[in-house]
C-alpha cells in the first residue's frame, strides 16, 4: 500500500528526521492561506506516485496569490491515473546540496538494503545507470541492523566524510522508519543539506507491505487504497483477486501462475481477456460467486474455465460454476479445460449437469474460446 | 531443495484442516512423517504419529531432516525460528501472505545456521516415486512420473499443468521444485537450478517463471554455463504493468520484471522459450537429440 508525501512524512518527523513546515490544501483559498503563514513556499500535488514534478505537480510560490494560482493549476490534474484532489503547501528551504536515501526489501541479498547517494533529486532507476559509483548500497542484517561502521565507511567512500556522523544518524534513523513500520520501501528524494547546515527531508515515499496490513491496521488506515473498480472492489470482498481487463473473453482459472497462463493464451491464439480472476489456494470453494463476477462484466462474448489441481480440487471448484450457471442461467458459449486433483469426478459432473466434454488440451480449449467472442 | 524418500520429516501445524489432509497424502505416498507440533495440543497422536510442543521437543525424540510449516502468515517467524533452532535443516513454508520482514528474518537465521529454506508461498516439492513435501498432486499418476526432468516453478497450478503435459508426451519427472510466488524467496530460481545441475539423476531443466523480480534474469547467468539442455515458459505476458497478478511477486513496475526481459535474458543464455505449456515437452525433445 503506497503512501501520499503528507501520510509519509509524520513518520520521518516521529524517528526525528526534519521535514519542512507544511500545510493540506484542497483549494485555491487553502493554499494562499497557507502560503501567508509559511512564506516562500512549494505547492505539491499528493498523489501516491514519483515524477509530480515532470508533469507540472509540483510548483514554487513566493506569495499567496502565486500559492492559489498554482493549486488552481494542479487540482484536478491527472497524474498517472490519479486525480489530484489535496495539495500539500510547504515551507521552501535554502538548500545547498541534495542527496537520495532510502531503505527497501532486495530480492538478490534477501534482506534489507540502505541506498544513498550523494547525487539526490534523480529517480533511482536513473542515478544507479547515470551515476553509479557515486550510490552507496548497504545490505543489513535485519537481525542486527545496520552498522555504524560501515555505515561512516561508506558514506566516507562517497567523499562525504565530513558529514558522516550526520547522515548516518539519519540512515539509522530511516531504517528504524522501515523496521518498525513494516516497509516495503521508505524513501527520501531529494534529502537536503540546507544553507544552514541541517538535513531535511524534501520529499518522502512510503509503501507498506500488504502482507502486514493486519498488523499495523491503525498505520494502514493513513494510506492510499488501491484504486479498485466497482467489479475489482466487489471481488475484494470476497476474498477474490479480480483484474478488470479489455477483452470480451471471460476467464475463470485457479492459481496465479495458471490463469495468467491463461490470459496469455487467449492473447496468443488472437483474442483478448476480459479479466483476469483466480480461486486458487484457499478461495477454490468461492468459484459461484467467481462466476457471478466474471459474467457481470457486459463485455463478456465466451467464457473460458481452465482448472488444474494441486490444493485446489477441480471437482469442488467445477461444482460451484456448475452451481452458478444454473443459478444465472447464462446464454453465452463456455469452454472448459480440467486437470489434477479430482478430475474423474469433475468431468463426471460437468458430463451429467451440462451434457459437456472438457478439451483434453488447454489450447483448444482457448481457441475455441476466442472463436466463439469475435 | 531436493527431497529424497529417506529423509525425516516434521509437520508444524499438522492438527489443522489443511495440514490433516495433506499430512495424509504424504504419507500414503511415503513420506517418512515423525511428528507434529502444536504447542496447545502436544502429547496427542494425530494422523498416527506424535504430536509435539515444539520443533525443539520433536527433535530431542529423534533427528528430522526437513519440516513442512502449515501455520497462519503471523505465526510463521516463530515456527520457522523454532525448526531452525532445532537443528532442522530443511523448511517447507507454504503459507501465503507472510510479512515480507518476517520472511527476511527467518531467511537470515536460517543462513547462519545453514538451512534451506523453500518458499513462503509455495505448494512444496516432489520427487516422484519417493516422497514429496507440501500440496502437490503427486499421487496422480498423470501428473507425476519418476524419470530424468527437473522443473521448477513459482506457481504450484502452472507446474501441476507443465508436469502433467511432460508425463502425457512420455517424459518423467527427477524433482519438482515448487519454490513460491512470494517476492523474496529461500530458495531462488538459480538456487534451485543449481541443485538440478548437480543431480546426477536430472539430464534437463524446465523452468516456470513468470512475470516480476528478476530470478529469471539471475537465473539465466548460470543456463549460460550448464551442458544440460534448459527449456522455460514465463507466464504474465499478457499481464497489465502495475498490477499484482495473483501473487505477491508477480508485479511489472517500470521497466523492471517485465515479460521481454526475462524472455531475453534466458534465450540469450541458450535456453528455449516457450509460448505455451503445450509446447515444453516438444521443444525438451528437441533439445534433448540435437544435443
Amino acid at each position: 500500500m503506497n503512501f501520499e508525501e503528507h501520510a509519509a512524512k509524520p513518520l520521518l518527523a516521529a524517528a526525528g528526521i526534519a521535514t519542512p513546515s507544511g500545510e493540506l490544501a484542497t483549494s485555491p483559498e487553502e493554499a494562499a492561506a497557507a502560503a501567508r503563514r509559511l512564506g516562500l513556499c512549494i505547492v505539491k500535488a499528493q498523489v501516491p506516485t514519483g515524477k509530480r514534478g515532470k508533469v507540472g505537480g509540483i510548483r514554487p510560490a513566493d506569495t499567496p496569490e502565486e500559492a492559489a494560482r498554482a493549486a488552481q493549476a494542479i487540482l484536478g490534474m491527472e497524474i498517472a491515473g490519479q486525480r489530484v484532489e489535496r495539495l500539500l503547501v510547504e515551507a521552501r528551504a535554502e538548500i545547498a546540496r541534495e542527496f537520495y536515501a532510502a531503505v527497501l526489501n532486495d530480492p538478490a541479498s534477501k534482506g534489507p538494503m540502505i541506498l544513498f547517494s550523494a547525487a539526490g533529486g534523480m529517480e533511482i532507476e536513473e542515478l544507479s545507470e547515470a551515476r553509479p559509483e557515486s550510490l552507496l548500497r548497504l545490505p543489513v542484517d535485519i537481525r542486527r541492523g545496520p552498522e555504524r561502521a560501515r555505515l561512516e565507511d561508506g558514506l566516507a567512500a562517497l567523499g562525504l566524510g565530513e558529514r558522516g556522523t550526520a547522515l548516518a544518524d539519519l540512515l539509522e534513523r530511516l531504517y528504524g522508519v522501515y523496521r518498525e513500520n513494516d516497509a516495503e520501501l521508505v524513501e527520501i528524494n531529494p534529502l537536503a543539506l540546507t544553507q544552514a547546515g541541517d538535513l531535511l527531508a524534501l520529499d518522502c515515499k512510503f509503501t507498506l507491505d500488504d502482507s502486514a496490513l493486519s498488523r499495523r491496521a491503525e498505520l494502514a488506515a493513513r494510506g492510499t487504497p488501491e484504486k479498485l473498480t466497482d467489479l475489482e472492489a466487489e471481488a475484494r470482498e470476497l476474498g477474490l483477486r479480480f483484474i478488470l481487463l479489455e477483452g470480451s473473453v471471460g476467464v475463470l482459472a485457479n492459481g496465479a501462475g495458471l490463469t495468467m497462463t491463461t490470459i496469455d493464451a487467449v492473447r496468443h491464439y488472437g483474442g483478448e481477456p476480459a479479466n483476469f480472476l483466480e480461486i486458487g489456494g484457499d478461495a477454490y470453494v468461492k468459484a459461484t460467486p467467481a462466476l457471478k463476477l466474471v459474467l457481470a462484466n457486459p463485455k463478456v462474448k465466451s467464457l473460458l474455465i481452465n482448472f488444474c489441481g494441486a490444493v485446489a480440487r477441480t471437482d469442488v471448484m467445477t461444482e460451484g460454476v456448475l452451481d452458478a450457471w444454473d443459478e444465472i442461467e447464462p446464454t453465452l458459449p463456455v469452454f472448459f479445460s480440467i486437470h489434477g486433483t479430482g478430475e474423474e469426478a469433475a468431468v463426471a459432473m460437468l458430463r451429467e449437469r451440462l451434457g459437456m466434454e472438457p478439451f483434453e488440451l488447454m489450447d483448444d480449449a482457448v481457441k475455441a474460446a476466442v472463436a466463439a467472442a469475435r | 531443495m531436493i527431497v529424497r524418500g529417506g529423509e525425516t520429516v516434521l509437520i508444524q501445524g499438522i492438527t489443522g484442516r489443511q495440514g490433516s489432509f495433506w499430512t495424509g497424502h504424504m504419507q500414503a505416498y511415503g513420506t517418512r512423517i515423525l511428528g507434529g507440533v502444536n504447542p496447545k495440543k502436544a502429547g496427542i497422536e494425530h494422523c498416527g504419529v506424535p504430536v509435539y510442543g515444539s520443533a525443539a521437543e520433536a527433535a530431542r525424540a529423534g533427528p528430522i531432516d526437513a519440516s513442512v510449516l502449515f501455520i497462519p502468515p503471523l505465526g510463521v517467524k516463530g515456527a520457522a525460528l523454532d525448526a531452525i533452532e532445532a537443528g532442522i535443516k530443511k523448511l517447507v513454508i507454504l503459507t501465503e501472505h507472510v510479512p515480507v520482514q518476517d520472511v527476511m528474518y527467518l531467511l537470515a537465521a536460517a543462513r547462519e545456521a545453514g538451512a534451506r529454506v523453500l518458499g513462503p508461498n509455495t505448494a512444496g516439492a516432489v520427487t516422484p516415486g519417493e516422497c514429496f513435501l507440501g500440496f502437490m498432486p503427486a499421487f496422480n499418476a498423470r501428473v507425476f512420473q519418476p524419470g530424468h526432468v527437473g522443473v521448477i516453478s513459482r506457481s504450484g497450478s502452472l507446474g501441476t499443468l507443465v508436469c502433467l503435459k511432460l508425463v502425457e508426451a512420455g517424459f518423467g519427472i527427477s524433482a519438482f521444485i515448487g519454490i513460491g510466488g512470494d517476492p523474496i524467496l529461500g530458495t531462488t530460481i538459480r538456487e534451485a537450478l543449481v541443485n538440478l545441475d548437480r543431480d546426477g539423476r536430472s539430464d534437463s531443466v524446465v523452468i516456470v517463471g513468470e512475470i516480476g523480480g528478476a530470478m529469471e534474469e539471475e537465473a539465466a547467468e548460470l543456463v549460460e554455463k550448464m551442458d544440460k539442455p534448459v527449456v522455460a515458459f514465463i507466464a504474465g505476458a499478457a499481464a497489465p504493468p502495475g498490477k499484482r497478478m495473483g501473487h505477491a511477486g508477480a508485479i511489472v513496475l517500470g521497466n523492471s520484471g517485465s515479460y521481454a526481459s526475462k524472455r531475453g535474458a534466458l534465450e540469450a543464455a541458450g535456453a528455449v522459450v516457450v509460448d505455451t505449456p503445450s509446447g515444453i515437452a516438444s521443444a525438451l525433445r528437441t533439445r534433448q537429440t540435437g544435443m
